[in-house]
């Protein structure tokens, strides 16, 4: 049902969020008592002032010019309870908080040059139905909340199915909106029920209307949101539209400050109070890690149970012909080197549509690493051109110097280790640089969350102190300009400008490491060594293990500075390259297993 | 969060007695595993936050831009370090801010667009965060103002800090204490030693003078509240102690003085300090206090630092004594003295000792020639009369030659090359000495001519 609500084509309409936002801001009018700008609902549907307990009589006036979109925006947003003495703000739910980081990173995505239906179609509707299967929204009995929120369609729409409902309630709720509002006396069907009497505890609170009973509720076959699988929420809707943005590449954003993620929360709208149990849900200290969201990814897919995923094709920017480019471009190798990636790719299969298209429903349920595969075929290629053993690569690298000594006019040869010396300082500048400005990242926000009443003036008196302090220290920084941002980019690297002053080897010829046989070309190296002898077949879930000192120099270089390329573990690439090992010399693999393994095995 | 620690203390304390009685039942064993269990219970067995890696990344940073003397490049990192004053890690942010005002008043000290204003800022902030820092911040502060010479806001820092109280005070803020108001009494010290040399250009019998004096007594008793406290707490307190000493000898509070100087001398409970004996040893002899006593002063302090300028005097108050017993300490002090490598150059020791070799050996002590000599037969012959410091010490000082010839020819023999090296030597005014030098060796020589190198 999902693919063909996405496939149909609707008018654009406003984000929940957004709508929220234009909601309480049309309630802008001060409090005539305290002049706060703070409004609760009565359980007559008036409005109340929070700061004053003032009662207005603007209710009708004010609900029926709101531009409601969203039914279910409109029931959460009531202040069904008086809030407590210490923050005022509004009475504001979890997912609400995650569907507004979720919409600032959609709207991140967008000015990274995502397309719109990213946002408006595609991520809203990932988030509409993990509301649904997690029933915290859009069904008919939300069960964990036992009524007390999204209390949405049930009294007026009669439909049992699911997916009308949805239906419904993306397409006709701008008709059904002002059913809702004719009816300003909303009962309240289920009176607010404490989680636990220990909540009552004055340590234990939250900003949010359920921080404390959502941080407690533990439900089998429920995934909860957390901040990191918003992104992979947003990585599901990135290959959805096959967008030309891979997992390293979001993660990478995420870090440069591009896409919202660690603390998110600062986005919120100044009245959603954030502190207490609220903490554990939306701080978040560490940025995300290629694995994690991965295995995030796929686990929210599953949950959501998602169909099969739009074929990735040949065409697609995510099939490894196409990645395998751009990274050879990215790492400055030559172009020529493409023939042979092509080919790895096709004695693999790993360019099959039915291997590179996500399912997640199929039996196996996996998904590829696009970019981190792309690289690992690189790395493969070198080792067949190369073999990488700290001696062969170099005495071609002799070669290759001498060829291009005598012909200075002709395109010149690949030489490794020029393009060593060059990737090696210039990796090496880069993380240096990289690491200056990791230790640089300032994790604490303007907005300090404390975990109970009795932190919060410690808390903000602390920040206080810490940004008094900062503006001392800045003084004595002096007037260096803070190197300015680069804009984004999928590229880290540009060779081909001469203003780096490093040289460019995307023109060079690969002529000295390849001889004619017959009809085609094939290379001058007939040996290879594989870099996993034997795969673990255990139950630890990893196939392969990294030990860096059983391998050669140049193989460790290379791990080293794609990894970094790709902000990954240099263990992750091994096991990637393994894998296509495995593929790529299958037979010689069946056969070792029965051999005594041998070393070096002869390429065919 | 703080009543978990407490409770992990608790059962800390429980473990180690539980621990102890193990130890005695079974020596030797000993199991470092509630350390281990305590790192895991503060990472929460998860993985290391990035905040966590990137603070310290930062420390490191900061350490080495510090130690590159790059204080602009330090400033900029100690901008990101500070928000470790909010890390959510209960025992690091604690620790924070002794380290962000150790590395922070470093930066501020040395940075070149800091001045005496942006560090009084930051440690008035610092102060301020957390309890038990302030009085050592306060105690820092008022040291860098002392040292670009803001004494009154110094004194003024101190006073501040002297007043502070926080609840009960644990033993180590009693120290900090003291030592505020031993710095505060220092500085008193100073002014009064100002007003001291300023009156001491007055006329006595001026009335200024009287008056002034009297304000000065005045004074020293203050101070003497002071720093009294922190001369009470074992340490090594040489600045306070001089001064104060100082101030009472200026009161004619002799007794006084004398109780604080013995007192830090000889109470067990300071660690050895020779300076502690050093200035008991000048009191007395301003004193004019009898052989006696300088002499047993002066016997602590050799076993503490032979190779002392003040041994030279104690041999001579040793030579002064009658008894065998100090003329033969007498001797040896002198051979323990020129143990030294920094004392091989000291004409009077030399020339003590070449004149207490030829006493002793006149009166017959050759006993105790030969017991000093024993030990040092074997090093002090290339130690110190190597033919190549016959030559450089005749080229540097002809006199320290003759004396050392001396005491060569005496311990070796007229044959050794230092020796006749020496006498080698043509020299108009020295000619006599010499001779006389070779005279005494061949009477008194401990060795028999014909043995030696």
């Amino acid at each position: 049902m999902l693919p063909l609500m996405l496939g149909r084509v609707r008018k654009a309409r406003t984000w929940d969020l957004g709508c929220l936002q234009e909601i309480l801001k049309s309630f802008t009018e001060r409090c005539s008592q305290c002049a706060a700008v703070s409004w609760g609902l009565t359980d007559e549907g008036k409005y109340y002032c929070t700061s004053c307990h003032n009662v207005t009589d603007r209710s009708e006036e004010v609900v029926s010019t709101a531009v409601i979109t969203n039914t279910k925006i409109n029931s959460i947003s009531r202040g069904l309870r008086k809030r407590s003495k210490h923050e005022k703000g509004w009475d504001w739910y979890v997912c609400e908080g995650f569907q507004c980081i979720l919409y600032h990173q959609a709207e991140a995505l967008k000015t990274l040059g995502v397309g719109a239906e990213l946002k408006n179609e595609v991520l809203h509707n990932l988030w509409k139905r993990y509301l649904q299967k997690s029933k915290q929204a859009y069904c008919k009995n939300p069960v964990r909340t036992r009524g007390r929120k999204a209390k949405v369609l049930g009294d007026n729409l009669q439909s049992s199915d699911c997916a009308s409902e949805l239906e419904l309630l993306s397409d006709t709720t701008l008709e059904s909106g002002a059913e809702f509002q004719s009816d300003p006396q909303i009962p309240k069907p289920f009176p607010l029920v404490k989680a636990s009497p220990k909540s009552e505890a004055a340590d234990v609170c939250s900003g949010s209307v359920d921080g404390v009973e959502y941080s407690e509720w533990k439900e089998k076959g429920v995934l909860k949101m957390t901040v990191p699988r918003t992104l992979a929420l947003c990585y599901l809707s990135l290959l959805w539209q096959r967008e030309t943005i891979t997992l390293s590449d979001l993660l990478r954003f995420v870090e440069e400050d591009r896409i919202p993620y660690v603390n998110a929360f600062q986005l919120f709208p100044e009245e959603m109070k954030v502190y207490g149990r609220d903490k554990g849900i939306f701080a978040v200290e560490s940025w995300p890690d290629y694995e994690d969201i991965y295995k995030n990814m796929i686990e929210v897919a599953i949950f959501l149970d998602l169909p099969r995923f739009p074929d990735v094709t040949e065409d697609c920017y995510l099939h490894p012909n196409i990645l395998c480019m751009k990274y050879l471009l990215e790492l400055n190798l030559p172009e020529e080197m493409h023939s042979l990636t092509c080919q790895v790719v096709k004695m693999t299969g790993i360019g099959e549509v039915d291997f590179l298209t996500f399912d997640p429903i199929a039996k196996k349920k996996r998904t590829v690493k696009y970019d981190v595969q792309a690289v690992a075929v690189i790395v493969v290629v070198l080792k067949l051109l190369f073999l990488l053993d700290d001696k062969l690569e170099w005495s071609y690298s002799s070669l290759a110097e001498a060829y291009n000594e005598e012909h200075r006019e002709d395109e010149p040869q690949f030489d490794f280790r020029k393009w060593y010396q060059v990737m090696k300082k210039t990796f090496d500048e880069k993380r240096q640089k990289w690491e200056e400005a990791r230790a640089k990242y300032s994790w604490k926000t303007k907005r300090p969350i404390y975990r109970s009443h009795i932190d919060k003036s410690v808390m903000y008196k602390r920040r206080e102190m810490v940004e008094h302090l900062q503006k001392q220290f800045s003084a004595l920084v002096g007037s260096t300009p803070v190197a300015e941002k680069k804009d984004p980019s999928s590229f880290q690297f540009n060779w081909t400008e001469g203003d780096t002053g490093s040289p460019c080897f995307h023109g060079h010829s690969l002529q000295g490491l390849l001889r004619t046989k017959g009809q085609s070309l094939i290379t001058k190296n007939s040996l290879y060594w594989l870099s996993t002898q034997k795969f673990c077949k255990s139950y630890c879930k990893h196939v392969t293990t990294y030990e860096e000192s059983n391998f050669s120099l140049s193989y460790q270089f290379i791990l080293s500075i794609f990894s970094f390329l790709l902000r990954i573990k240099t263990s992750i690439l091994h096991e990637e390259v393994s894998l296509i090992e495995k593929k790529l010399f299958e037979k010689k693999y069946n056969e070792s297993k029965k051999r005594s393994r041998p070393k070096k095995v002869r390429r065919h | 969060m703080s009543d978990f620690d407490e409770e992990l203390t608790k059962l800390a304390l429980a473990e180690d007695g539980k621990r102890e009685t193990s130890v005695f039942s079974n020596p030797g064993m000993h199991f470092p595993w509630l350390q281990e269990r305590i790192e895991t219970v503060v990472t929460g067995g998860k993985k290391k936050r990035d905040f966590a890696q990137t603070t310290s990344a930062c420390l490191s940073f900061i350490q080495e831009a510090l130690l590159k003397h790059q204080w602009q490049q330090a400033a900029e990192y100690m901008h990101s370090y500070l928000q470790t004053l909010e890390d959510s890690d209960t025992y690091k942010r604690q620790n924070a801010p002794e380290v962000i005002w150790k590395l922070g008043s470093e930066i501020l000290f040395y940075h070149p667009k800091s001045n005496v204003e942006t560090f009084n800022n930051f440690a008035d902030r610092m102060k301020n965060i957390g309890v038990l820092n302030y009085l050592k911040i306060s105690l820092q502060h008022a040291l860098y103002l002392i040292h670009h010479g803001k004494l009154e806001d110094a004194n003024r820092n101190l006073s501040d800090a002297e007043t502070w109280r926080y609840g009960e005070k644990s033993s180590s803020q009693e120290v900090l204490i003291n030592l505020v108001q031993a710095y505060k009494g220092l500085l008193q010290y100073h002014t009064w030693s100002k007003k001291k040399t300023e009156l001491s250009e007055i006329d006595k019998d001026d009335y200024a003078y009287t008056s002034e004096t009297g304000n000065s007594g005045n004074q020293s008793c203050r101070t003497s509240t002071s720093i009294c406290a922190l001369l009470k707490t074992p340490g090594v307190w040489d600045p306070f102690v001089k001064s104060y000493v100082e101030m009472l000898e200026f009161c004619e509070d002799r007794d006084g003085a004398r109780e604080i100087l013995t007192n830090y001398a000889y109470d067990e409970k300071f660690p050895s300090n020779p300076n502690a004996h050093i200035y008991l040893y000048e009191f007395l002899k301003r004193e004019k206090a009898p052989r006696a006593k300088l002499i047993s002063v002066l016997k602590i302090l050799h076993e503490i630092v032979p190779s002392h300028p003040l041994m030279l005097e104690f041999h001579t108050l040793l030579r002064k004594s009658d008894t065998e017993e100090h003329q033969k300490l007498g001797l040896s002090v002198l051979f323990e003295f020129l143990d030294f490598a920094g004392c091989t150059k000291n004409i009077t020791a030399w020339k003590y000792l070449a004149k207490c070799l030829k006493q002793t050996l006149m009166e017959g002590h050759l006993v105790w020639v030969e017991e000093e000599w024993m030990s040092r037969r074997s090093w002090w012959p290339t130690f110190h009369f190597s033919f190549f410091w016959a030559k450089s010490d005749w080229k540097a000082d002809a006199d320290l030659a003759c004396e050392k010839a001396f005491v060569v020819g005496i311990l070796l023999g007229k044959g050794c090359r230092y020796f006749r090296y020496i006498v080698k030597q043509d020299h108009e005014t020295l000619k006599k000495k010499i001779k006389r030098m070779k005279k005494c060796v061949k009477k008194y020589s401990i060795v028999n001519p014909g043995v030696c190198t």
